[in-house]
């Protein structure tokens, strides 16, 4: 646990980076530090492995007053992934990942029989243990970072930016990876960040800062996204809120009606008689989508229903609620809305059509949950 | 050290045609007509170079090559070669003077930005137009360092010269040196011949700093200053080499 | 001038040439091992601090101009050493080594990346070691870079030491001249000039040894 007590950071010109910060990181959760810059989220991070003092209060690690600790004995318990990942241009990945067992005193050998081990775990091949880090992509740098921060298998792994100089697509990579690596190892970390949708994508907590090191909330993505505590808050969490609130609902409570399918290289003749409200499905043998028909399309194709002139279809949102994996509100309403149909597609775990639902059901469902309180309204 | 200043500052070494003025007369005048041969012919050779890309061997070689030649050796092997006078002495400046100045004007033509020289083929400007009135303004900097590390080379090297019977500062401490350090025309002359020379050597690199600045034009100060702290280095004598790495 | 089939000059004199090279040898590298030796605590604070660096870099410049023969010269008046003393010519030679390294030293410790610092400082070295195991690693290939044109113009300066009565093989050069012996004169320059030569080549290959991931990343194109 990681408590900041009343900790300010006033620098010597008079410029206050953090003010007065009271908050508890739990254990074994990932809190996201967010806000603009120049919000003093990285210099609280910064904090808690002694990179900076503050200059009043104090900062807490499992009870114990963090400035009690030398500084490098501190940091080597504390795991730390930055920007750019920072990796030694001169020592190889598997020495780059060796690197604080070896400080620790661990031999050679053990240090870097672990490195070869996290490597495997953030997902990268064996040949890049010999590579140097200039020659790897940013986002196996990026996993390099991580695994780097984690040999010497710390508690608490704080974690500046990390994804923020990579593309999207990667970067998408790169949080899915996080989530899954915290799944198995129940780190304690602290995760900065000015991407909002990536605070409420990663965080259990979220605190959000503003400009002169003040914190502005400290709540669940969920609580965040539907009570603002102000219009700070409310216009950096952004405009489609309310929209985005709804990933948080799951979809079980949306009745799925039955929807038009058509096996793909069907009869054209008895498709057009499955249609619905001019529109069909069109199914593989496993009924799993290929996209949808109409009218006006079966009237293109000779004989039999052509897999290659449908009309795309919108997203899909998954209903399986026994394995767990069922979408939210926010997917059901999304693949209502991108159907050319106005049905959003409903699958099951395996992928397979189960049904249909329309916007006006989702919304009706989202109307139920908030009368019989499970939404806060 | 009062001897030393005593006989710099004695008066009568400050007249006649032995006397401090003359010399440093001297040593200005073997300076820039070296200097002056050696611009005449390396930069033009350089700016063709830099231009073309041909012959970018002669560059690095060069300056590489003649570093690691001891100019005492030079000078000596070649008034051996020929005869005791000025000819040979000023040869061997010219060759010490011609790699830095060649090196300037080739980086300093190279560095230019080549969406400039681009763009001024791009309006229609022949290519000797293109070397006369864009590039070598942009190089200008590196030319006039090459230039100033050239002349600080052949300040120290034309001191040496004195060896060969070549006038100049030079004079004072190889006399100095001859008469032997005990005598009163022994280390206190050396001495002070050797603060004029140092002297000298500042006074006009100072100038030159200010001839560079005065003449280069401000909008490709800036732009050169960065590009030359990060790609020379100047060596002891003063010469521009281009950094190894 | 005076040059004969040069192998009976060399049988006679071969104790002497071999004496003056390794004097030569002892006069030109200790002072750059010395320079280096200063230089990297030197270029450290320059560095690292504005004031130092606004001192240090203005010095060498100065120091940097002043011809060698003048230097050499001026030692004893400085440090009141004998006038044929090896530090007469030593002491410019680390002089001159000290104020073309410090600034090597100093950008080059500069130019490492502030997140390799801090990611170093965060995994919780401490300060020397990790001036000793990050900083001055990735500083290495401009130290040596420097190091080699310092290494080469101290073994011709050497020379220079000759008129002022310091041995090593200016001494051949300037006996050679006096006596009008050619082949002296040649042999002096040539031994200057390849043992300069195979220093330098020395050094780029010991740069290269001990820095094998510059390679590696001009290998890819990537930059660091």
């Amino acid at each position: 646990m990681i408590e900041f007590r009343d900790v300010t950071k006033q620098y010597p010109d008079g410029t206050v980076a953090v003010d007065g910060l009271d908050l508890t990181v739990e254990d074994g959760k990932i809190t996201v530090f967010v806000g603009p810059s120049g919000c003093g989220k990285t210099t609280s991070l910064r904090m808690i492995n002694r990179m900076i003092d503050p200059t009043g209060g104090s900062i807490l690690l499992d009870g114990k007053d963090i400035r009690e600790s030398d500084p490098p004995l501190l940091r080597r318990g504390i795991g730390y992934v930055i920007q750019h990942a920072g990796l030694f241009p001169h020592r190889t990945v598997l020495d780059n990942v060796a690197t604080v067992p070896l400080l620790t005193g661990a031999g050679k050998r053990a240090a870097r029989a672990r490195a070869a081990e996290l490597l495997e775990l953030v997902g990268l091949p064996q040949e890049v243990a010999r590579r140097y880090p200039p020659q790897l992509s940013g986002g196996q740098q990026q996993r390099v970072g991580v695994a780097r921060a984690l040999a010497a298998d710390p508690p608490v792994l704080l974690m500046d930016e990390p994804f923020s100089a990579v593309d999207p697509v990667v970067r998408d990579d790169l949080q899915q990876q996080l989530l899954r690596l915290q799944s198995e190892l129940d780190k304690t970390i602290v995760f900065v960040t000015h991407d909002i949708d990536e605070a409420i994508k990663i965080g259990d907590r979220v605190a959000v800062f503003r400009v002169g090191g003040r914190l502005a909330q400290y709540d669940t993505p969920s609580a965040l996204l539907a009570k603002p505590a102000d219009d700070f808050v409310s216009s950096f969490v952004g405009r489609d809120r309310g929209y985005r609130a709804l990933g948080f609902l799951t979809a079980t409570g949306v009745p799925v009606a039955p929807v038009a399918t058509v096996p793909a290289g069907g009869e054209v003749a008895r498709a057009r008689e499955a249609l619905v409200d001019g529109w069909a499905v069109v199914v593989d043998e496993e009924r799993r989508p290929l996209g949808w028909v109409s009218a006006e399309t079966l009237s293109q194709m000779d004989g039999s229903v052509d897999a290659e002139q449908l009309v795309s279809g919108g997203s899909l949102f998954e209903v399986d609620s026994t394995a767990g994996t069922a979408g939210s509100l926010r997917n059901a309403l999304d693949a209502a809305l991108s159907s050319p149909a106005a049905v959003g597609i409903a699958v099951d775990g395996r992928g397979a059509v189960v049904g249909g639902v329309t916007a006006q059901t989702v919304l009706a469902a989202l109307a139920d949950a908030r009368r019989s309180g499970e939404v806060p309204g | 050290m009062n001897a030393a200043f005593a006989w710099l500052f004695d008066p009568e070494h400050w007249s006649g045609p032995t006397g401090i003025p003359a010399r440093i007369l001297e040593h200005l005048g073997y300076t820039s007509l070296s200097v002056l041969f050696a611009a005449a012919i390396a930069v033009p050779l350089g700016a063709v170079i830099g231009h073309t890309g041909r012959g970018t061997f002669l560059v690095a070689g060069l300056s590489n090559g003649l570093r690691a030649l001891p100019e005492l050796g030079l000078l000596t092997l070649l008034v051996l070669l020929t005869y005791v006078g000025l000819l040979p002495v000023v040869i061997s400046l010219v060759i010490l003077a011609v790699p830095p100045i060649l090196a300037g004007t080739y980086s300093g033509i190279r560095n230019v930005d080549r969406a400039v020289v681009d763009a001024a083929h791009g309006m229609g400007m022949r290519s000797s137009t293109v070397l006369l009135r864009v590039e070598l303004p942009n190089a200008l900097p590196l030319v006039l360092g090459g230039i100033r590390a050239a002349t600080l080379q052949v300040i120290a090297t034309a001191t040496i010269a004195a060896y060969v019977s070549l006038g100049g500062l030079g004079r004072f401490v190889i006399d100095g040196n001859n008469a032997g350090p005990g005598s009163p025309d022994g280390y206190p002359q050396m001495a002070a011949g050797a603060i004029v020379v140092a002297v000298l050597a500042l006074v006009v690199e100072g100038a030159l700093a200010l001839v560079e600045r005065a003449v280069v034009s401000p909008g490709v100060r800036d732009a050169a200053r960065a590009g030359r702290s990060a790609r020379m280095r100047r060596r002891p004598t003063g010469d521009v080499v281009e950094n190894p790495i | 001038m005076n040059i004969d089939w040069p192998w009976p000059w060399l049988e006679r004199n071969l104790d002497d040439i071999a004496e003056a090279t390794g004097e030569h040898l002892f006069l030109a590298l200790l002072p750059v091992l010395v320079g280096l030796a200063v230089s990297v605590p030197l270029g450290w604070a320059a560095s690292r601090w504005r004031v130092a660096r606004g001192i240090l870099v203005p010095l060498a410049g100065v120091l940097y101009t002043i011809p060698s023969l003048a230097l050499i010269t001026l030692v004893p008046l400085a440090l009141g050493t004998r006038i044929i003393d090896p530090l007469n010519v030593q002491v410019p030679l680390a002089i001159y080594t000290i104020a073309l390294l410090v600034r090597s030293v100093s950008d080059a410790l500069a130019a490492v990346p502030r997140e390799v610092t801090a990611a170093a400082t965060a995994l919780g070295y401490r300060p020397v070691h990790q001036f000793l195991t990050v900083e001055l690693p990735l500083a290495v290939p401009v130290i040596v870079a420097g190091l080699r044109v310092a290494v080469v113009s101290a073994m011709s300066l050497t020379a220079v030491g000759a008129l002022v009565g310091i041995g090593g093989l200016g001494q051949l050069i300037t006996e050679g001249f006096l006596r009008n012996n050619g082949v002296e004169l040649v042999v002096a320059i040539a031994l200057i000039v390849v043992l300069a030569l195979v220093i330098d080549a020395l050094l780029l290959l010991v740069g290269r040894a001990v820095t094998p991931w510059v390679r590696a990343q001009r290998g890819t194109g990537a930059s660091a």
